[in-house]
């Protein structure tokens, strides 16, 4: 029995065999060939329509319509000329999805979106005609533990329950394969070096808490793992009520959602208290045109009827997070560039818009509604904010702590808001320059960094002495070992995805507020 | 050659869904029909790539032909589809 380590993100521990990803294949020198041109591009439809037929909802109509795009007649046509010309199926399959990728590339916008899928498609297409493992998330029809380089956001669209753990090679904890993890309550280790070279099949163990993967494991093993997580999932799904540690002190524990579709999958969390995060972009992905107040309205309309809280961030877009009917040009730094409220600056039609939305959405609602903005860096846009809120018939307004000069002027910023909501992945990769999705400065990234939880720390100090609430939003909020050192900094509610709500309930019952905040003296080492 | 013209009802345009059911119902018709936009080849409409890469917004008009058995039936059925809001 040997041990690899990483980073845990997603506490729990179980076992299962390892299934690897696999990479994209490589076109060989010389012509290797297993399938012809048409096999293999009905060998990758035959496979994504057993996918979506696996699948509902939008993640099987994105298979569907990746499958008649591999089983296309001109894509077909044109790679069947190509081989007879002399190439062989590779090579010939490479350059057709190359011509077509080229074409959609070139019209821009949604169509150049779909040029992405192609790259999926002629990577599966070139393993089969090489007898290589198609690339993807395997799919072996048992319960499994995913080894991989790092997941895209799109082969997360595809994870099922048969995915027991996922361990990464790369990635960091804010990563989007430790977002996803933690959404969907399945263990995780990322930057867990070593992992690509887990035999196919081996039996392991993984503590996504610790971040401890042990090989060598025997079934009697895997089945008495599986069995203890089991019951603790049990266990935690059995605990009820409103957040608070050992000697009452009440700390909200609210969710993160980006739709009411979210607030489905919530039953699991156990009476949470509300919405702490509604992110609005949902309404806003894959459109030409701005949404209409009337269609916004509605859209909102829905989550304040089914929480007893909510509050609302308004749009979080911009040059990081391109969305075309905005029509911002490129920038060379995205994250440190026009996003956020910032986009106000040059599209303030948009917030004003949606400000509308909210407030005629809450008129009529019974739920108490707070709304904040993102990316805010100065007390001016903080006030700026607060009176266009306001001007609506907004009553709670607050702003969002992710900019370190934020965080330092955080009792300016309350002079003119109601509460601050602390976003402590992006306030992380901010005050450590790191990229969030920077694979090799994951340690940098790590939430218990203490430079991280004195800017909260700040936060909370500043709330304590304007007598207003300052919440914790990122993902750190969603993290049992962490929840703790947060109220013990003197956060004054929590936002978490519904999976977490569970175990960070748990952690702060079992400490009192005393113990909370000695772990916090400790951890601002 | 029968031909029908008609303009893309959908919101967003000949793409993701839209475009999806519009080529599905090509393939079930069974009938060999071509679409194009002016001035450009024409594409068949059993082609998920090439029905993308006409790049058909909402209101671009595209020209639907077919010929022999059932092609009328086909095309009427097609230049309905494309005159529905298929993101509803």
């Amino acid at each position: 029995m040997s041990e690899l380590t990483g980073i845990g993100v997603s506490p729990g521990r179980v076992a299962g065999p390892v299934c690897r990803m696999a990479g994209p294949p490589a076109l060989p020198a010389s012509p290797v060939v297993v399938r012809s041109v048409g096999e293999a591009l009905e060998a990758v439809a035959a496979e994504l329509d057993r996918r979506a037929g696996a699948a509902s909802g939008p993640a099987a109509e994105i298979l569907q319509a990746q499958a008649m795009m591999a089983a296309d007649p001109m894509l077909r046509e044109e790679a069947e000329r190509l081989a007879a010309e002399g190439l062989d199926a590779a090579h010939a399959l490479d350059a057709a999805f190359a011509r077509h990728r080229q074409a959609l590339a070139e019209l821009g916008g949604y169509f150049a979106e779909r040029a992405a899928d192609l790259d999926d498609l002629r990577n599966r297409a070139v393993a089969a005609a090489l007898g290589l493992p198609m690339p993807g998330i395997p799919a072996p029809g048992r319960p499994f533990v995913l080894v991989a380089e790092d997941l895209s956001p799109a082969d997360t669209a595809t994870l099922d329950e048969s995915v027991v753990a996922i361990v990464t090679e790369k990635g960091g904890p804010t990563s989007h394969t430790a977002i996803l993890a933690r959404a969907r309550g399945i263990p995780a280790i990322v930057a867990c070096a070593g992992a690509l070279s887990l035999a196919e099949e081996e039996l392991v163990s993984v503590d996504g808490a610790a971040g401890l993967l042990r090989t060598g494991l025997t079934p009697a093993e895997v089945a008495s793992v599986q069995a203890a997580h089991r019951e603790e999932r049990a266990r935690l799904r059995a605990g009820r009520g409103p957040g608070r540690t050992a000697d009452g002190h009440p700390v909200p524990l609210m969710l993160n959602i980006g739709s009411a579709a979210d607030l489905d999958f919530c039953a699991d969390s156990g009476d949470s208290e509300g919405v702490g995060l509604f992110r609005t972009e949902f309404l806003f992905l894959d459109r030409r045109t701005e949404p209409s107040l009337e269609e916004q309205a509605a859209a909102y309309a829905e989550v304040f009827a089914r929480c007893p809280k909510v509050v609302v961030r308004t749009l979080d877009a911009g040059t990081d997070k391109p969305l075309p009917f905005l029509g911002l040009p490129g920038e060379p730094n995205p994250a440190l560039g026009i996003r956020g409220l910032r986009v106000d600056r040059v599209r303030p039609a948009v917030l004003d818009t949606q400000l509308e939305a909210i407030a005629r959405a809450a008129e009529t609602a019974t739920a108490d509604v707070w709304v904040m903005a993102p990316m805010v860096t100065t007390w001016q846009e903080a006030a700026a904010f607060a009176a266009a809120a306001r001007a609506k018939g907004l009553r709670r307004v607050g702003v969002m702590v992710e900019v370190p000069a934020a965080a330092l002027m955080a009792d300016r910023l309350l002079e003119h808001v109601d509460f601050l909501s602390v976003g402590t992945n992006d306030l992380g990769q901010y005050a450590f320059a790191a990229d969030r999705q920077h694979p090799g400065l994951a340690d940098l990234l790590d939430p218990r960094q203490p430079a991280l939880l004195r800017l909260v720390a700040e936060c909370a100090r500043a709330g304590a002495a304007a007598g207003k609430p300052v919440g914790v939003c990122g993902e750190a909020a969603g993290d049992p070992t962490l929840a703790p050192i947060l109220v013990g900094l003197g956060v004054t509610s929590l936002s978490m995805s519904a999976t977490s709500v569970p175990a960070v309930r748990e952690a702060l019952a079992g400490l009192t507020l005393e113990e909370c905040r000695d772990l916090a003296r400790a951890a601002l080492g | 050659m029968p031909e029908r013209t008609v303009a893309v009802a959908s919101r967003t345009g000949l793409h993701a869904r839209p475009a999806k059911l519009f080529v599905q119902e090509a393939a079930r018709l069974g009938v060999p029909v071509q679409i194009r936009v002016d001035g450009r080849r024409p594409v068949p409409a059993t082609s998920m790539l090439g029905v993308l890469s006409l790049g058909a917004v909402q209101g671009t008009m595209v020209t639907l032909s077919a010929e022999g058995d059932g092609a009328a039936e086909a095309l009427d059925a097609l230049a309905a589809l494309l005159s529905r809001d298929l993101d509803e």
